[in-house]
């Protein structure tokens, strides 16, 4: 019977199929968090029962920790308690925590492929919806909520009825100027942010196979805002390559089991799904939204639509521009940009930060933007140093910050204030996501690093003479 | 007690069987989970104090005084039902999304479309999403907007949903095995806990 990758991965892990209900699921991997994990382990307490894999399950702290000094006790009352919650809970249940000031800290799912945590066909969940990002390496990814982390700390597993298939091709060369993050905010804008509810999408076609892991991890992390349950790409070389000896890779015997398993990770070629999408990669522009959710975005050049070429009602559509401030039939070229935020589990890691060191070297950053940098992760962190990008910087007026989840949710002091606009690389730009009233622009790190350098939205093939 | 793979002890939530209640109205597409439930409130280590905070900064000013114009805070609404517009719930897992929709006292969202993540964490939570046609969610809007004091019926043992002053009604979708699980309050943990040996079985011969 020819199969998807999505239904090999699947059928691999279920335990359990329930008549008129869902399939039990087992989970290789669970990511967790400080701020969707502190009721999920009360209600183990409250239960009586441990958690039954732990060498499964990997804490970090990101979402509330601070991206300077974080040498310094959390200032904020709340966010140290739930940090504090999470090391207390690791450590009651023998969970490897790396909270603040731990080498191994970052973002969850920057430092869950950094270490090998992520592998190929495996089944990964999180209290956090840009779980689908691990979808990158073959695996089905997907964010969870507390009920659900309580299950799968407690049994390892999950009840979820299987999703339907999805695949997205798109082919084709992009031009100068276009990321991953443009294909991802180009395959949205198509869709939009409910088009793939229900699916579980893969990602097929030269373009994904000549991305590089990082930038398939920014498509595979942006699946969430149209919808999907998840998204995911089939490994091959570049896969294999990346996971192969990464410290929590499978080792010796183990990894050679695992590669076997892996080959076998591809559609089938008459493989069938319930849905099928075709786009020329060639024709993605370098991508901004102009709206309040990530699905409304267009080419940089292009104006701003009307009401009647939108899906959707058009109250909704007027509200949406209303809070932004714009306007049908504007172009958002010129628009004043008050601050530009570079980092993210969508576009925080080393290639993105390269990306923007690229654009600016040799420029300054403009006097009326603010500018964060927030790097996923230690490594991260490190890399910009090691590779010289960090003198760039400084030398073009920007200063680095340390890894958090920072300005993508504004959970810690990183907020746009209100009515500011911001040029930013995370994933959501829904009303008040970066801080109450703060308006949001979602866009690559050429179009972020444009934006720091002129203080306007700018189409970054302005100012490219040579990609990184 | 319903499908009969386990006994549960521990009931997660108010059972829900039958629900007639006014309504809400929030014609509003695409509400987001940050709009439910903004990023700041979850700082929280315990479920305590959602209901308040839903629908925050659509609801009060930054100086906390309530917002004249959204609906919750018009007593010509209330009641155990919110109608929303299509796309409802999208963005986040974050489950204290429900958990606010539930706290403040809602048992039941009606909508054209759901998002997914956030449908499964109400029906975990026991908030019943119930998704309609669009024409029947006109209907209902119209119905509400016309009377605040019109009565809806969510009868989840027939599936149905009712315009009890006309009788207009509509079935809506559920899995047998989340109905059940609503309609006795029950929730998943001590089913997978009674078949801890077969899963501990299965996991010794996953590659990973």
């Amino acid at each position: 019977m020819s199969k998807t990758l999505f239904d090999k991965v699947w059928d691999t892990h279920v335990i359990r199929k329930i008549e008129g209900g869902p399939d039990v699921l087992f989970i290789d991997r669970h990511l967790i968090h400080e701020v969707t994990s502190p009721v999920a382990f009360l209600g183990l307490k409250t239960r009586g029962i441990k958690v039954l894999y732990p060498e499964r399950t990997f804490a970090t702290a990101d979402h509330n920790t601070p991206t300077i000094n974080q040498h310094l006790p959390v200032a904020d009352p709340l966010s140290a308690n739930q940090l504090k919650a999470l090391e207390s809970n690791s450590n009651e249940y023998g969970i490897s925590y790396w909270g603040l000031g731990h080498q191994k800290n970052g973002i969850v799912h920057v430092v869950g492929p950094e270490y090998g945590i992520t592998q190929p066909g495996a089944t990964i969940v999180c209290g956090d919806s840009h779980t689908s990002t691990h979808g990158a390496f073959g695996a089905i990814a997907f964010g969870i909520g507390t009920s659900e982390v309580e299950m799968v700390l407690a049994t390892q597993c999950i009840m979820q009825p299987k999703p339907k298939k999805m695949r997205i091709n798109v082919n084709g060369k992009l031009g100068v100027g276009v990321t991953p993050k443009d294909v991802a905010l180009f395959i949205i804008s198509q869709l939009t942010t409910s088009g793939a509810t229900g699916y579980f999408v893969e990602y097929a076609g030269d373009v994904f196979e000549n991305m590089s892991m990082e930038g398939r991890m920014t498509v595979c992390n942006l699946s969430i805002e149209m919808g999907a349950r998840g998204g995911m790409i089939a490994p091959d070389e570049t896969t294999i390559n990346y996971v192969k000896g990464r410290e929590f890779s499978p080792k010796g015997e183990a990894w050679d089991r695992a590669l076997a398993y892996y080959k076998t990770l591809k559609t089938d070629p008459d493989a069938v799904f319930d849905k099928e999408l075709t786009f020329d990669g060639s024709k993605i522009e370098p991508m901004i939204t102009y709206g309040t959710n990530p699905g409304m975005g267009m080419g940089i050049s292009h104006d701003i639509p009307d009401a009647a070429h939108v899906e959707g009602g058009a109250a909704t559509y007027a509200k949406s521009l209303g809070y932004m401030g714009f306007h049908e039939g504007e172009s958002m070229i010129g628009k004043k940009v008050d601050f530009v935020f570079v980092g993210s589990c969508t576009n925080g890691r080393i290639e993105d930060f390269r990306a923007f060191t690229s654009l600016v070297k040799g420029k300054h950053k403009a006097d009326d933007v603010t500018v964060w940098l927030v790097p996923g992760s230690h490594i991260v962190e490190q890399q910009i140093k090691a590779e010289g990008l960090l003198d760039i910087l400084t030398e073009a007026g920007f200063t680095l910050r340390q890894p958090g989840c920072s300005a993508c949710l504004a959970m810690n002091d990183d907020k746009i204030p209100a009515g500011k606009y911001a040029v930013s690389t995370s994933n959501r730009n829904f009303e008040g996501r970066q801080g109450p009233g703060a308006r949001t622009m979602l866009a690559s790190p050429l179009v972020a690093a444009a934006a720091a350098v002129t203080g306007v939205v700018t189409d970054p093939r302005e100012l490219i003479e040579e990609l990184v | 007690m319903g499908h009969g793979l386990w006994t549960n002890k521990i009931m997660a939530y108010d059972k829900f069987n039958i629900l007639t209640s006014t309504a809400v109205p929030l014609p509003i597409e695409n509400v987001d989970t940050d709009q439910l439930i903004p990023a700041r409130f979850l700082k929280a280590t315990e479920r305590v104090g959602f209901g308040d905070n839903l629908f925050r900064d659509w609801r009060y000013n930054p100086d906390n005084t309530p917002k004249k114009d959204f609906v919750l805070n018009n007593p010509t609404f209330s009641g155990k039902i919110l109608v929303g517009g299509k796309n409802f719930g999208s963005g986040s897992s974050r489950e204290h999304a429900a958990w606010a929709v539930y706290d403040y006292g809602f048992r039941c969202v009606v909508s054209s479309f759901f998002a997914d993540i956030f449908r499964n964490n109400c029906l975990n939570i026991g908030v019943l999403p119930v998704q309609v046609s669009p024409e029947f969610s006109e209907k209902i809007f119209s119905a509400v907007f016309a009377d605040p004091k019109t009565e809806i019926e969510v009868n989840l043992t027939k599936q149905t949903i009712t315009l009890l002053s006309t009788g207009e009604k509509e079935t809506f979708d559920i899995s047998p095995y989340k109905k059940d699980n609503m309609t006795n309050g029950f929730d998943d943990i001590d089913y997978l806990q009674s078949i801890k040996t077969e899963i501990q079985e299965f996991a010794e011969n996953l590659p990973l």
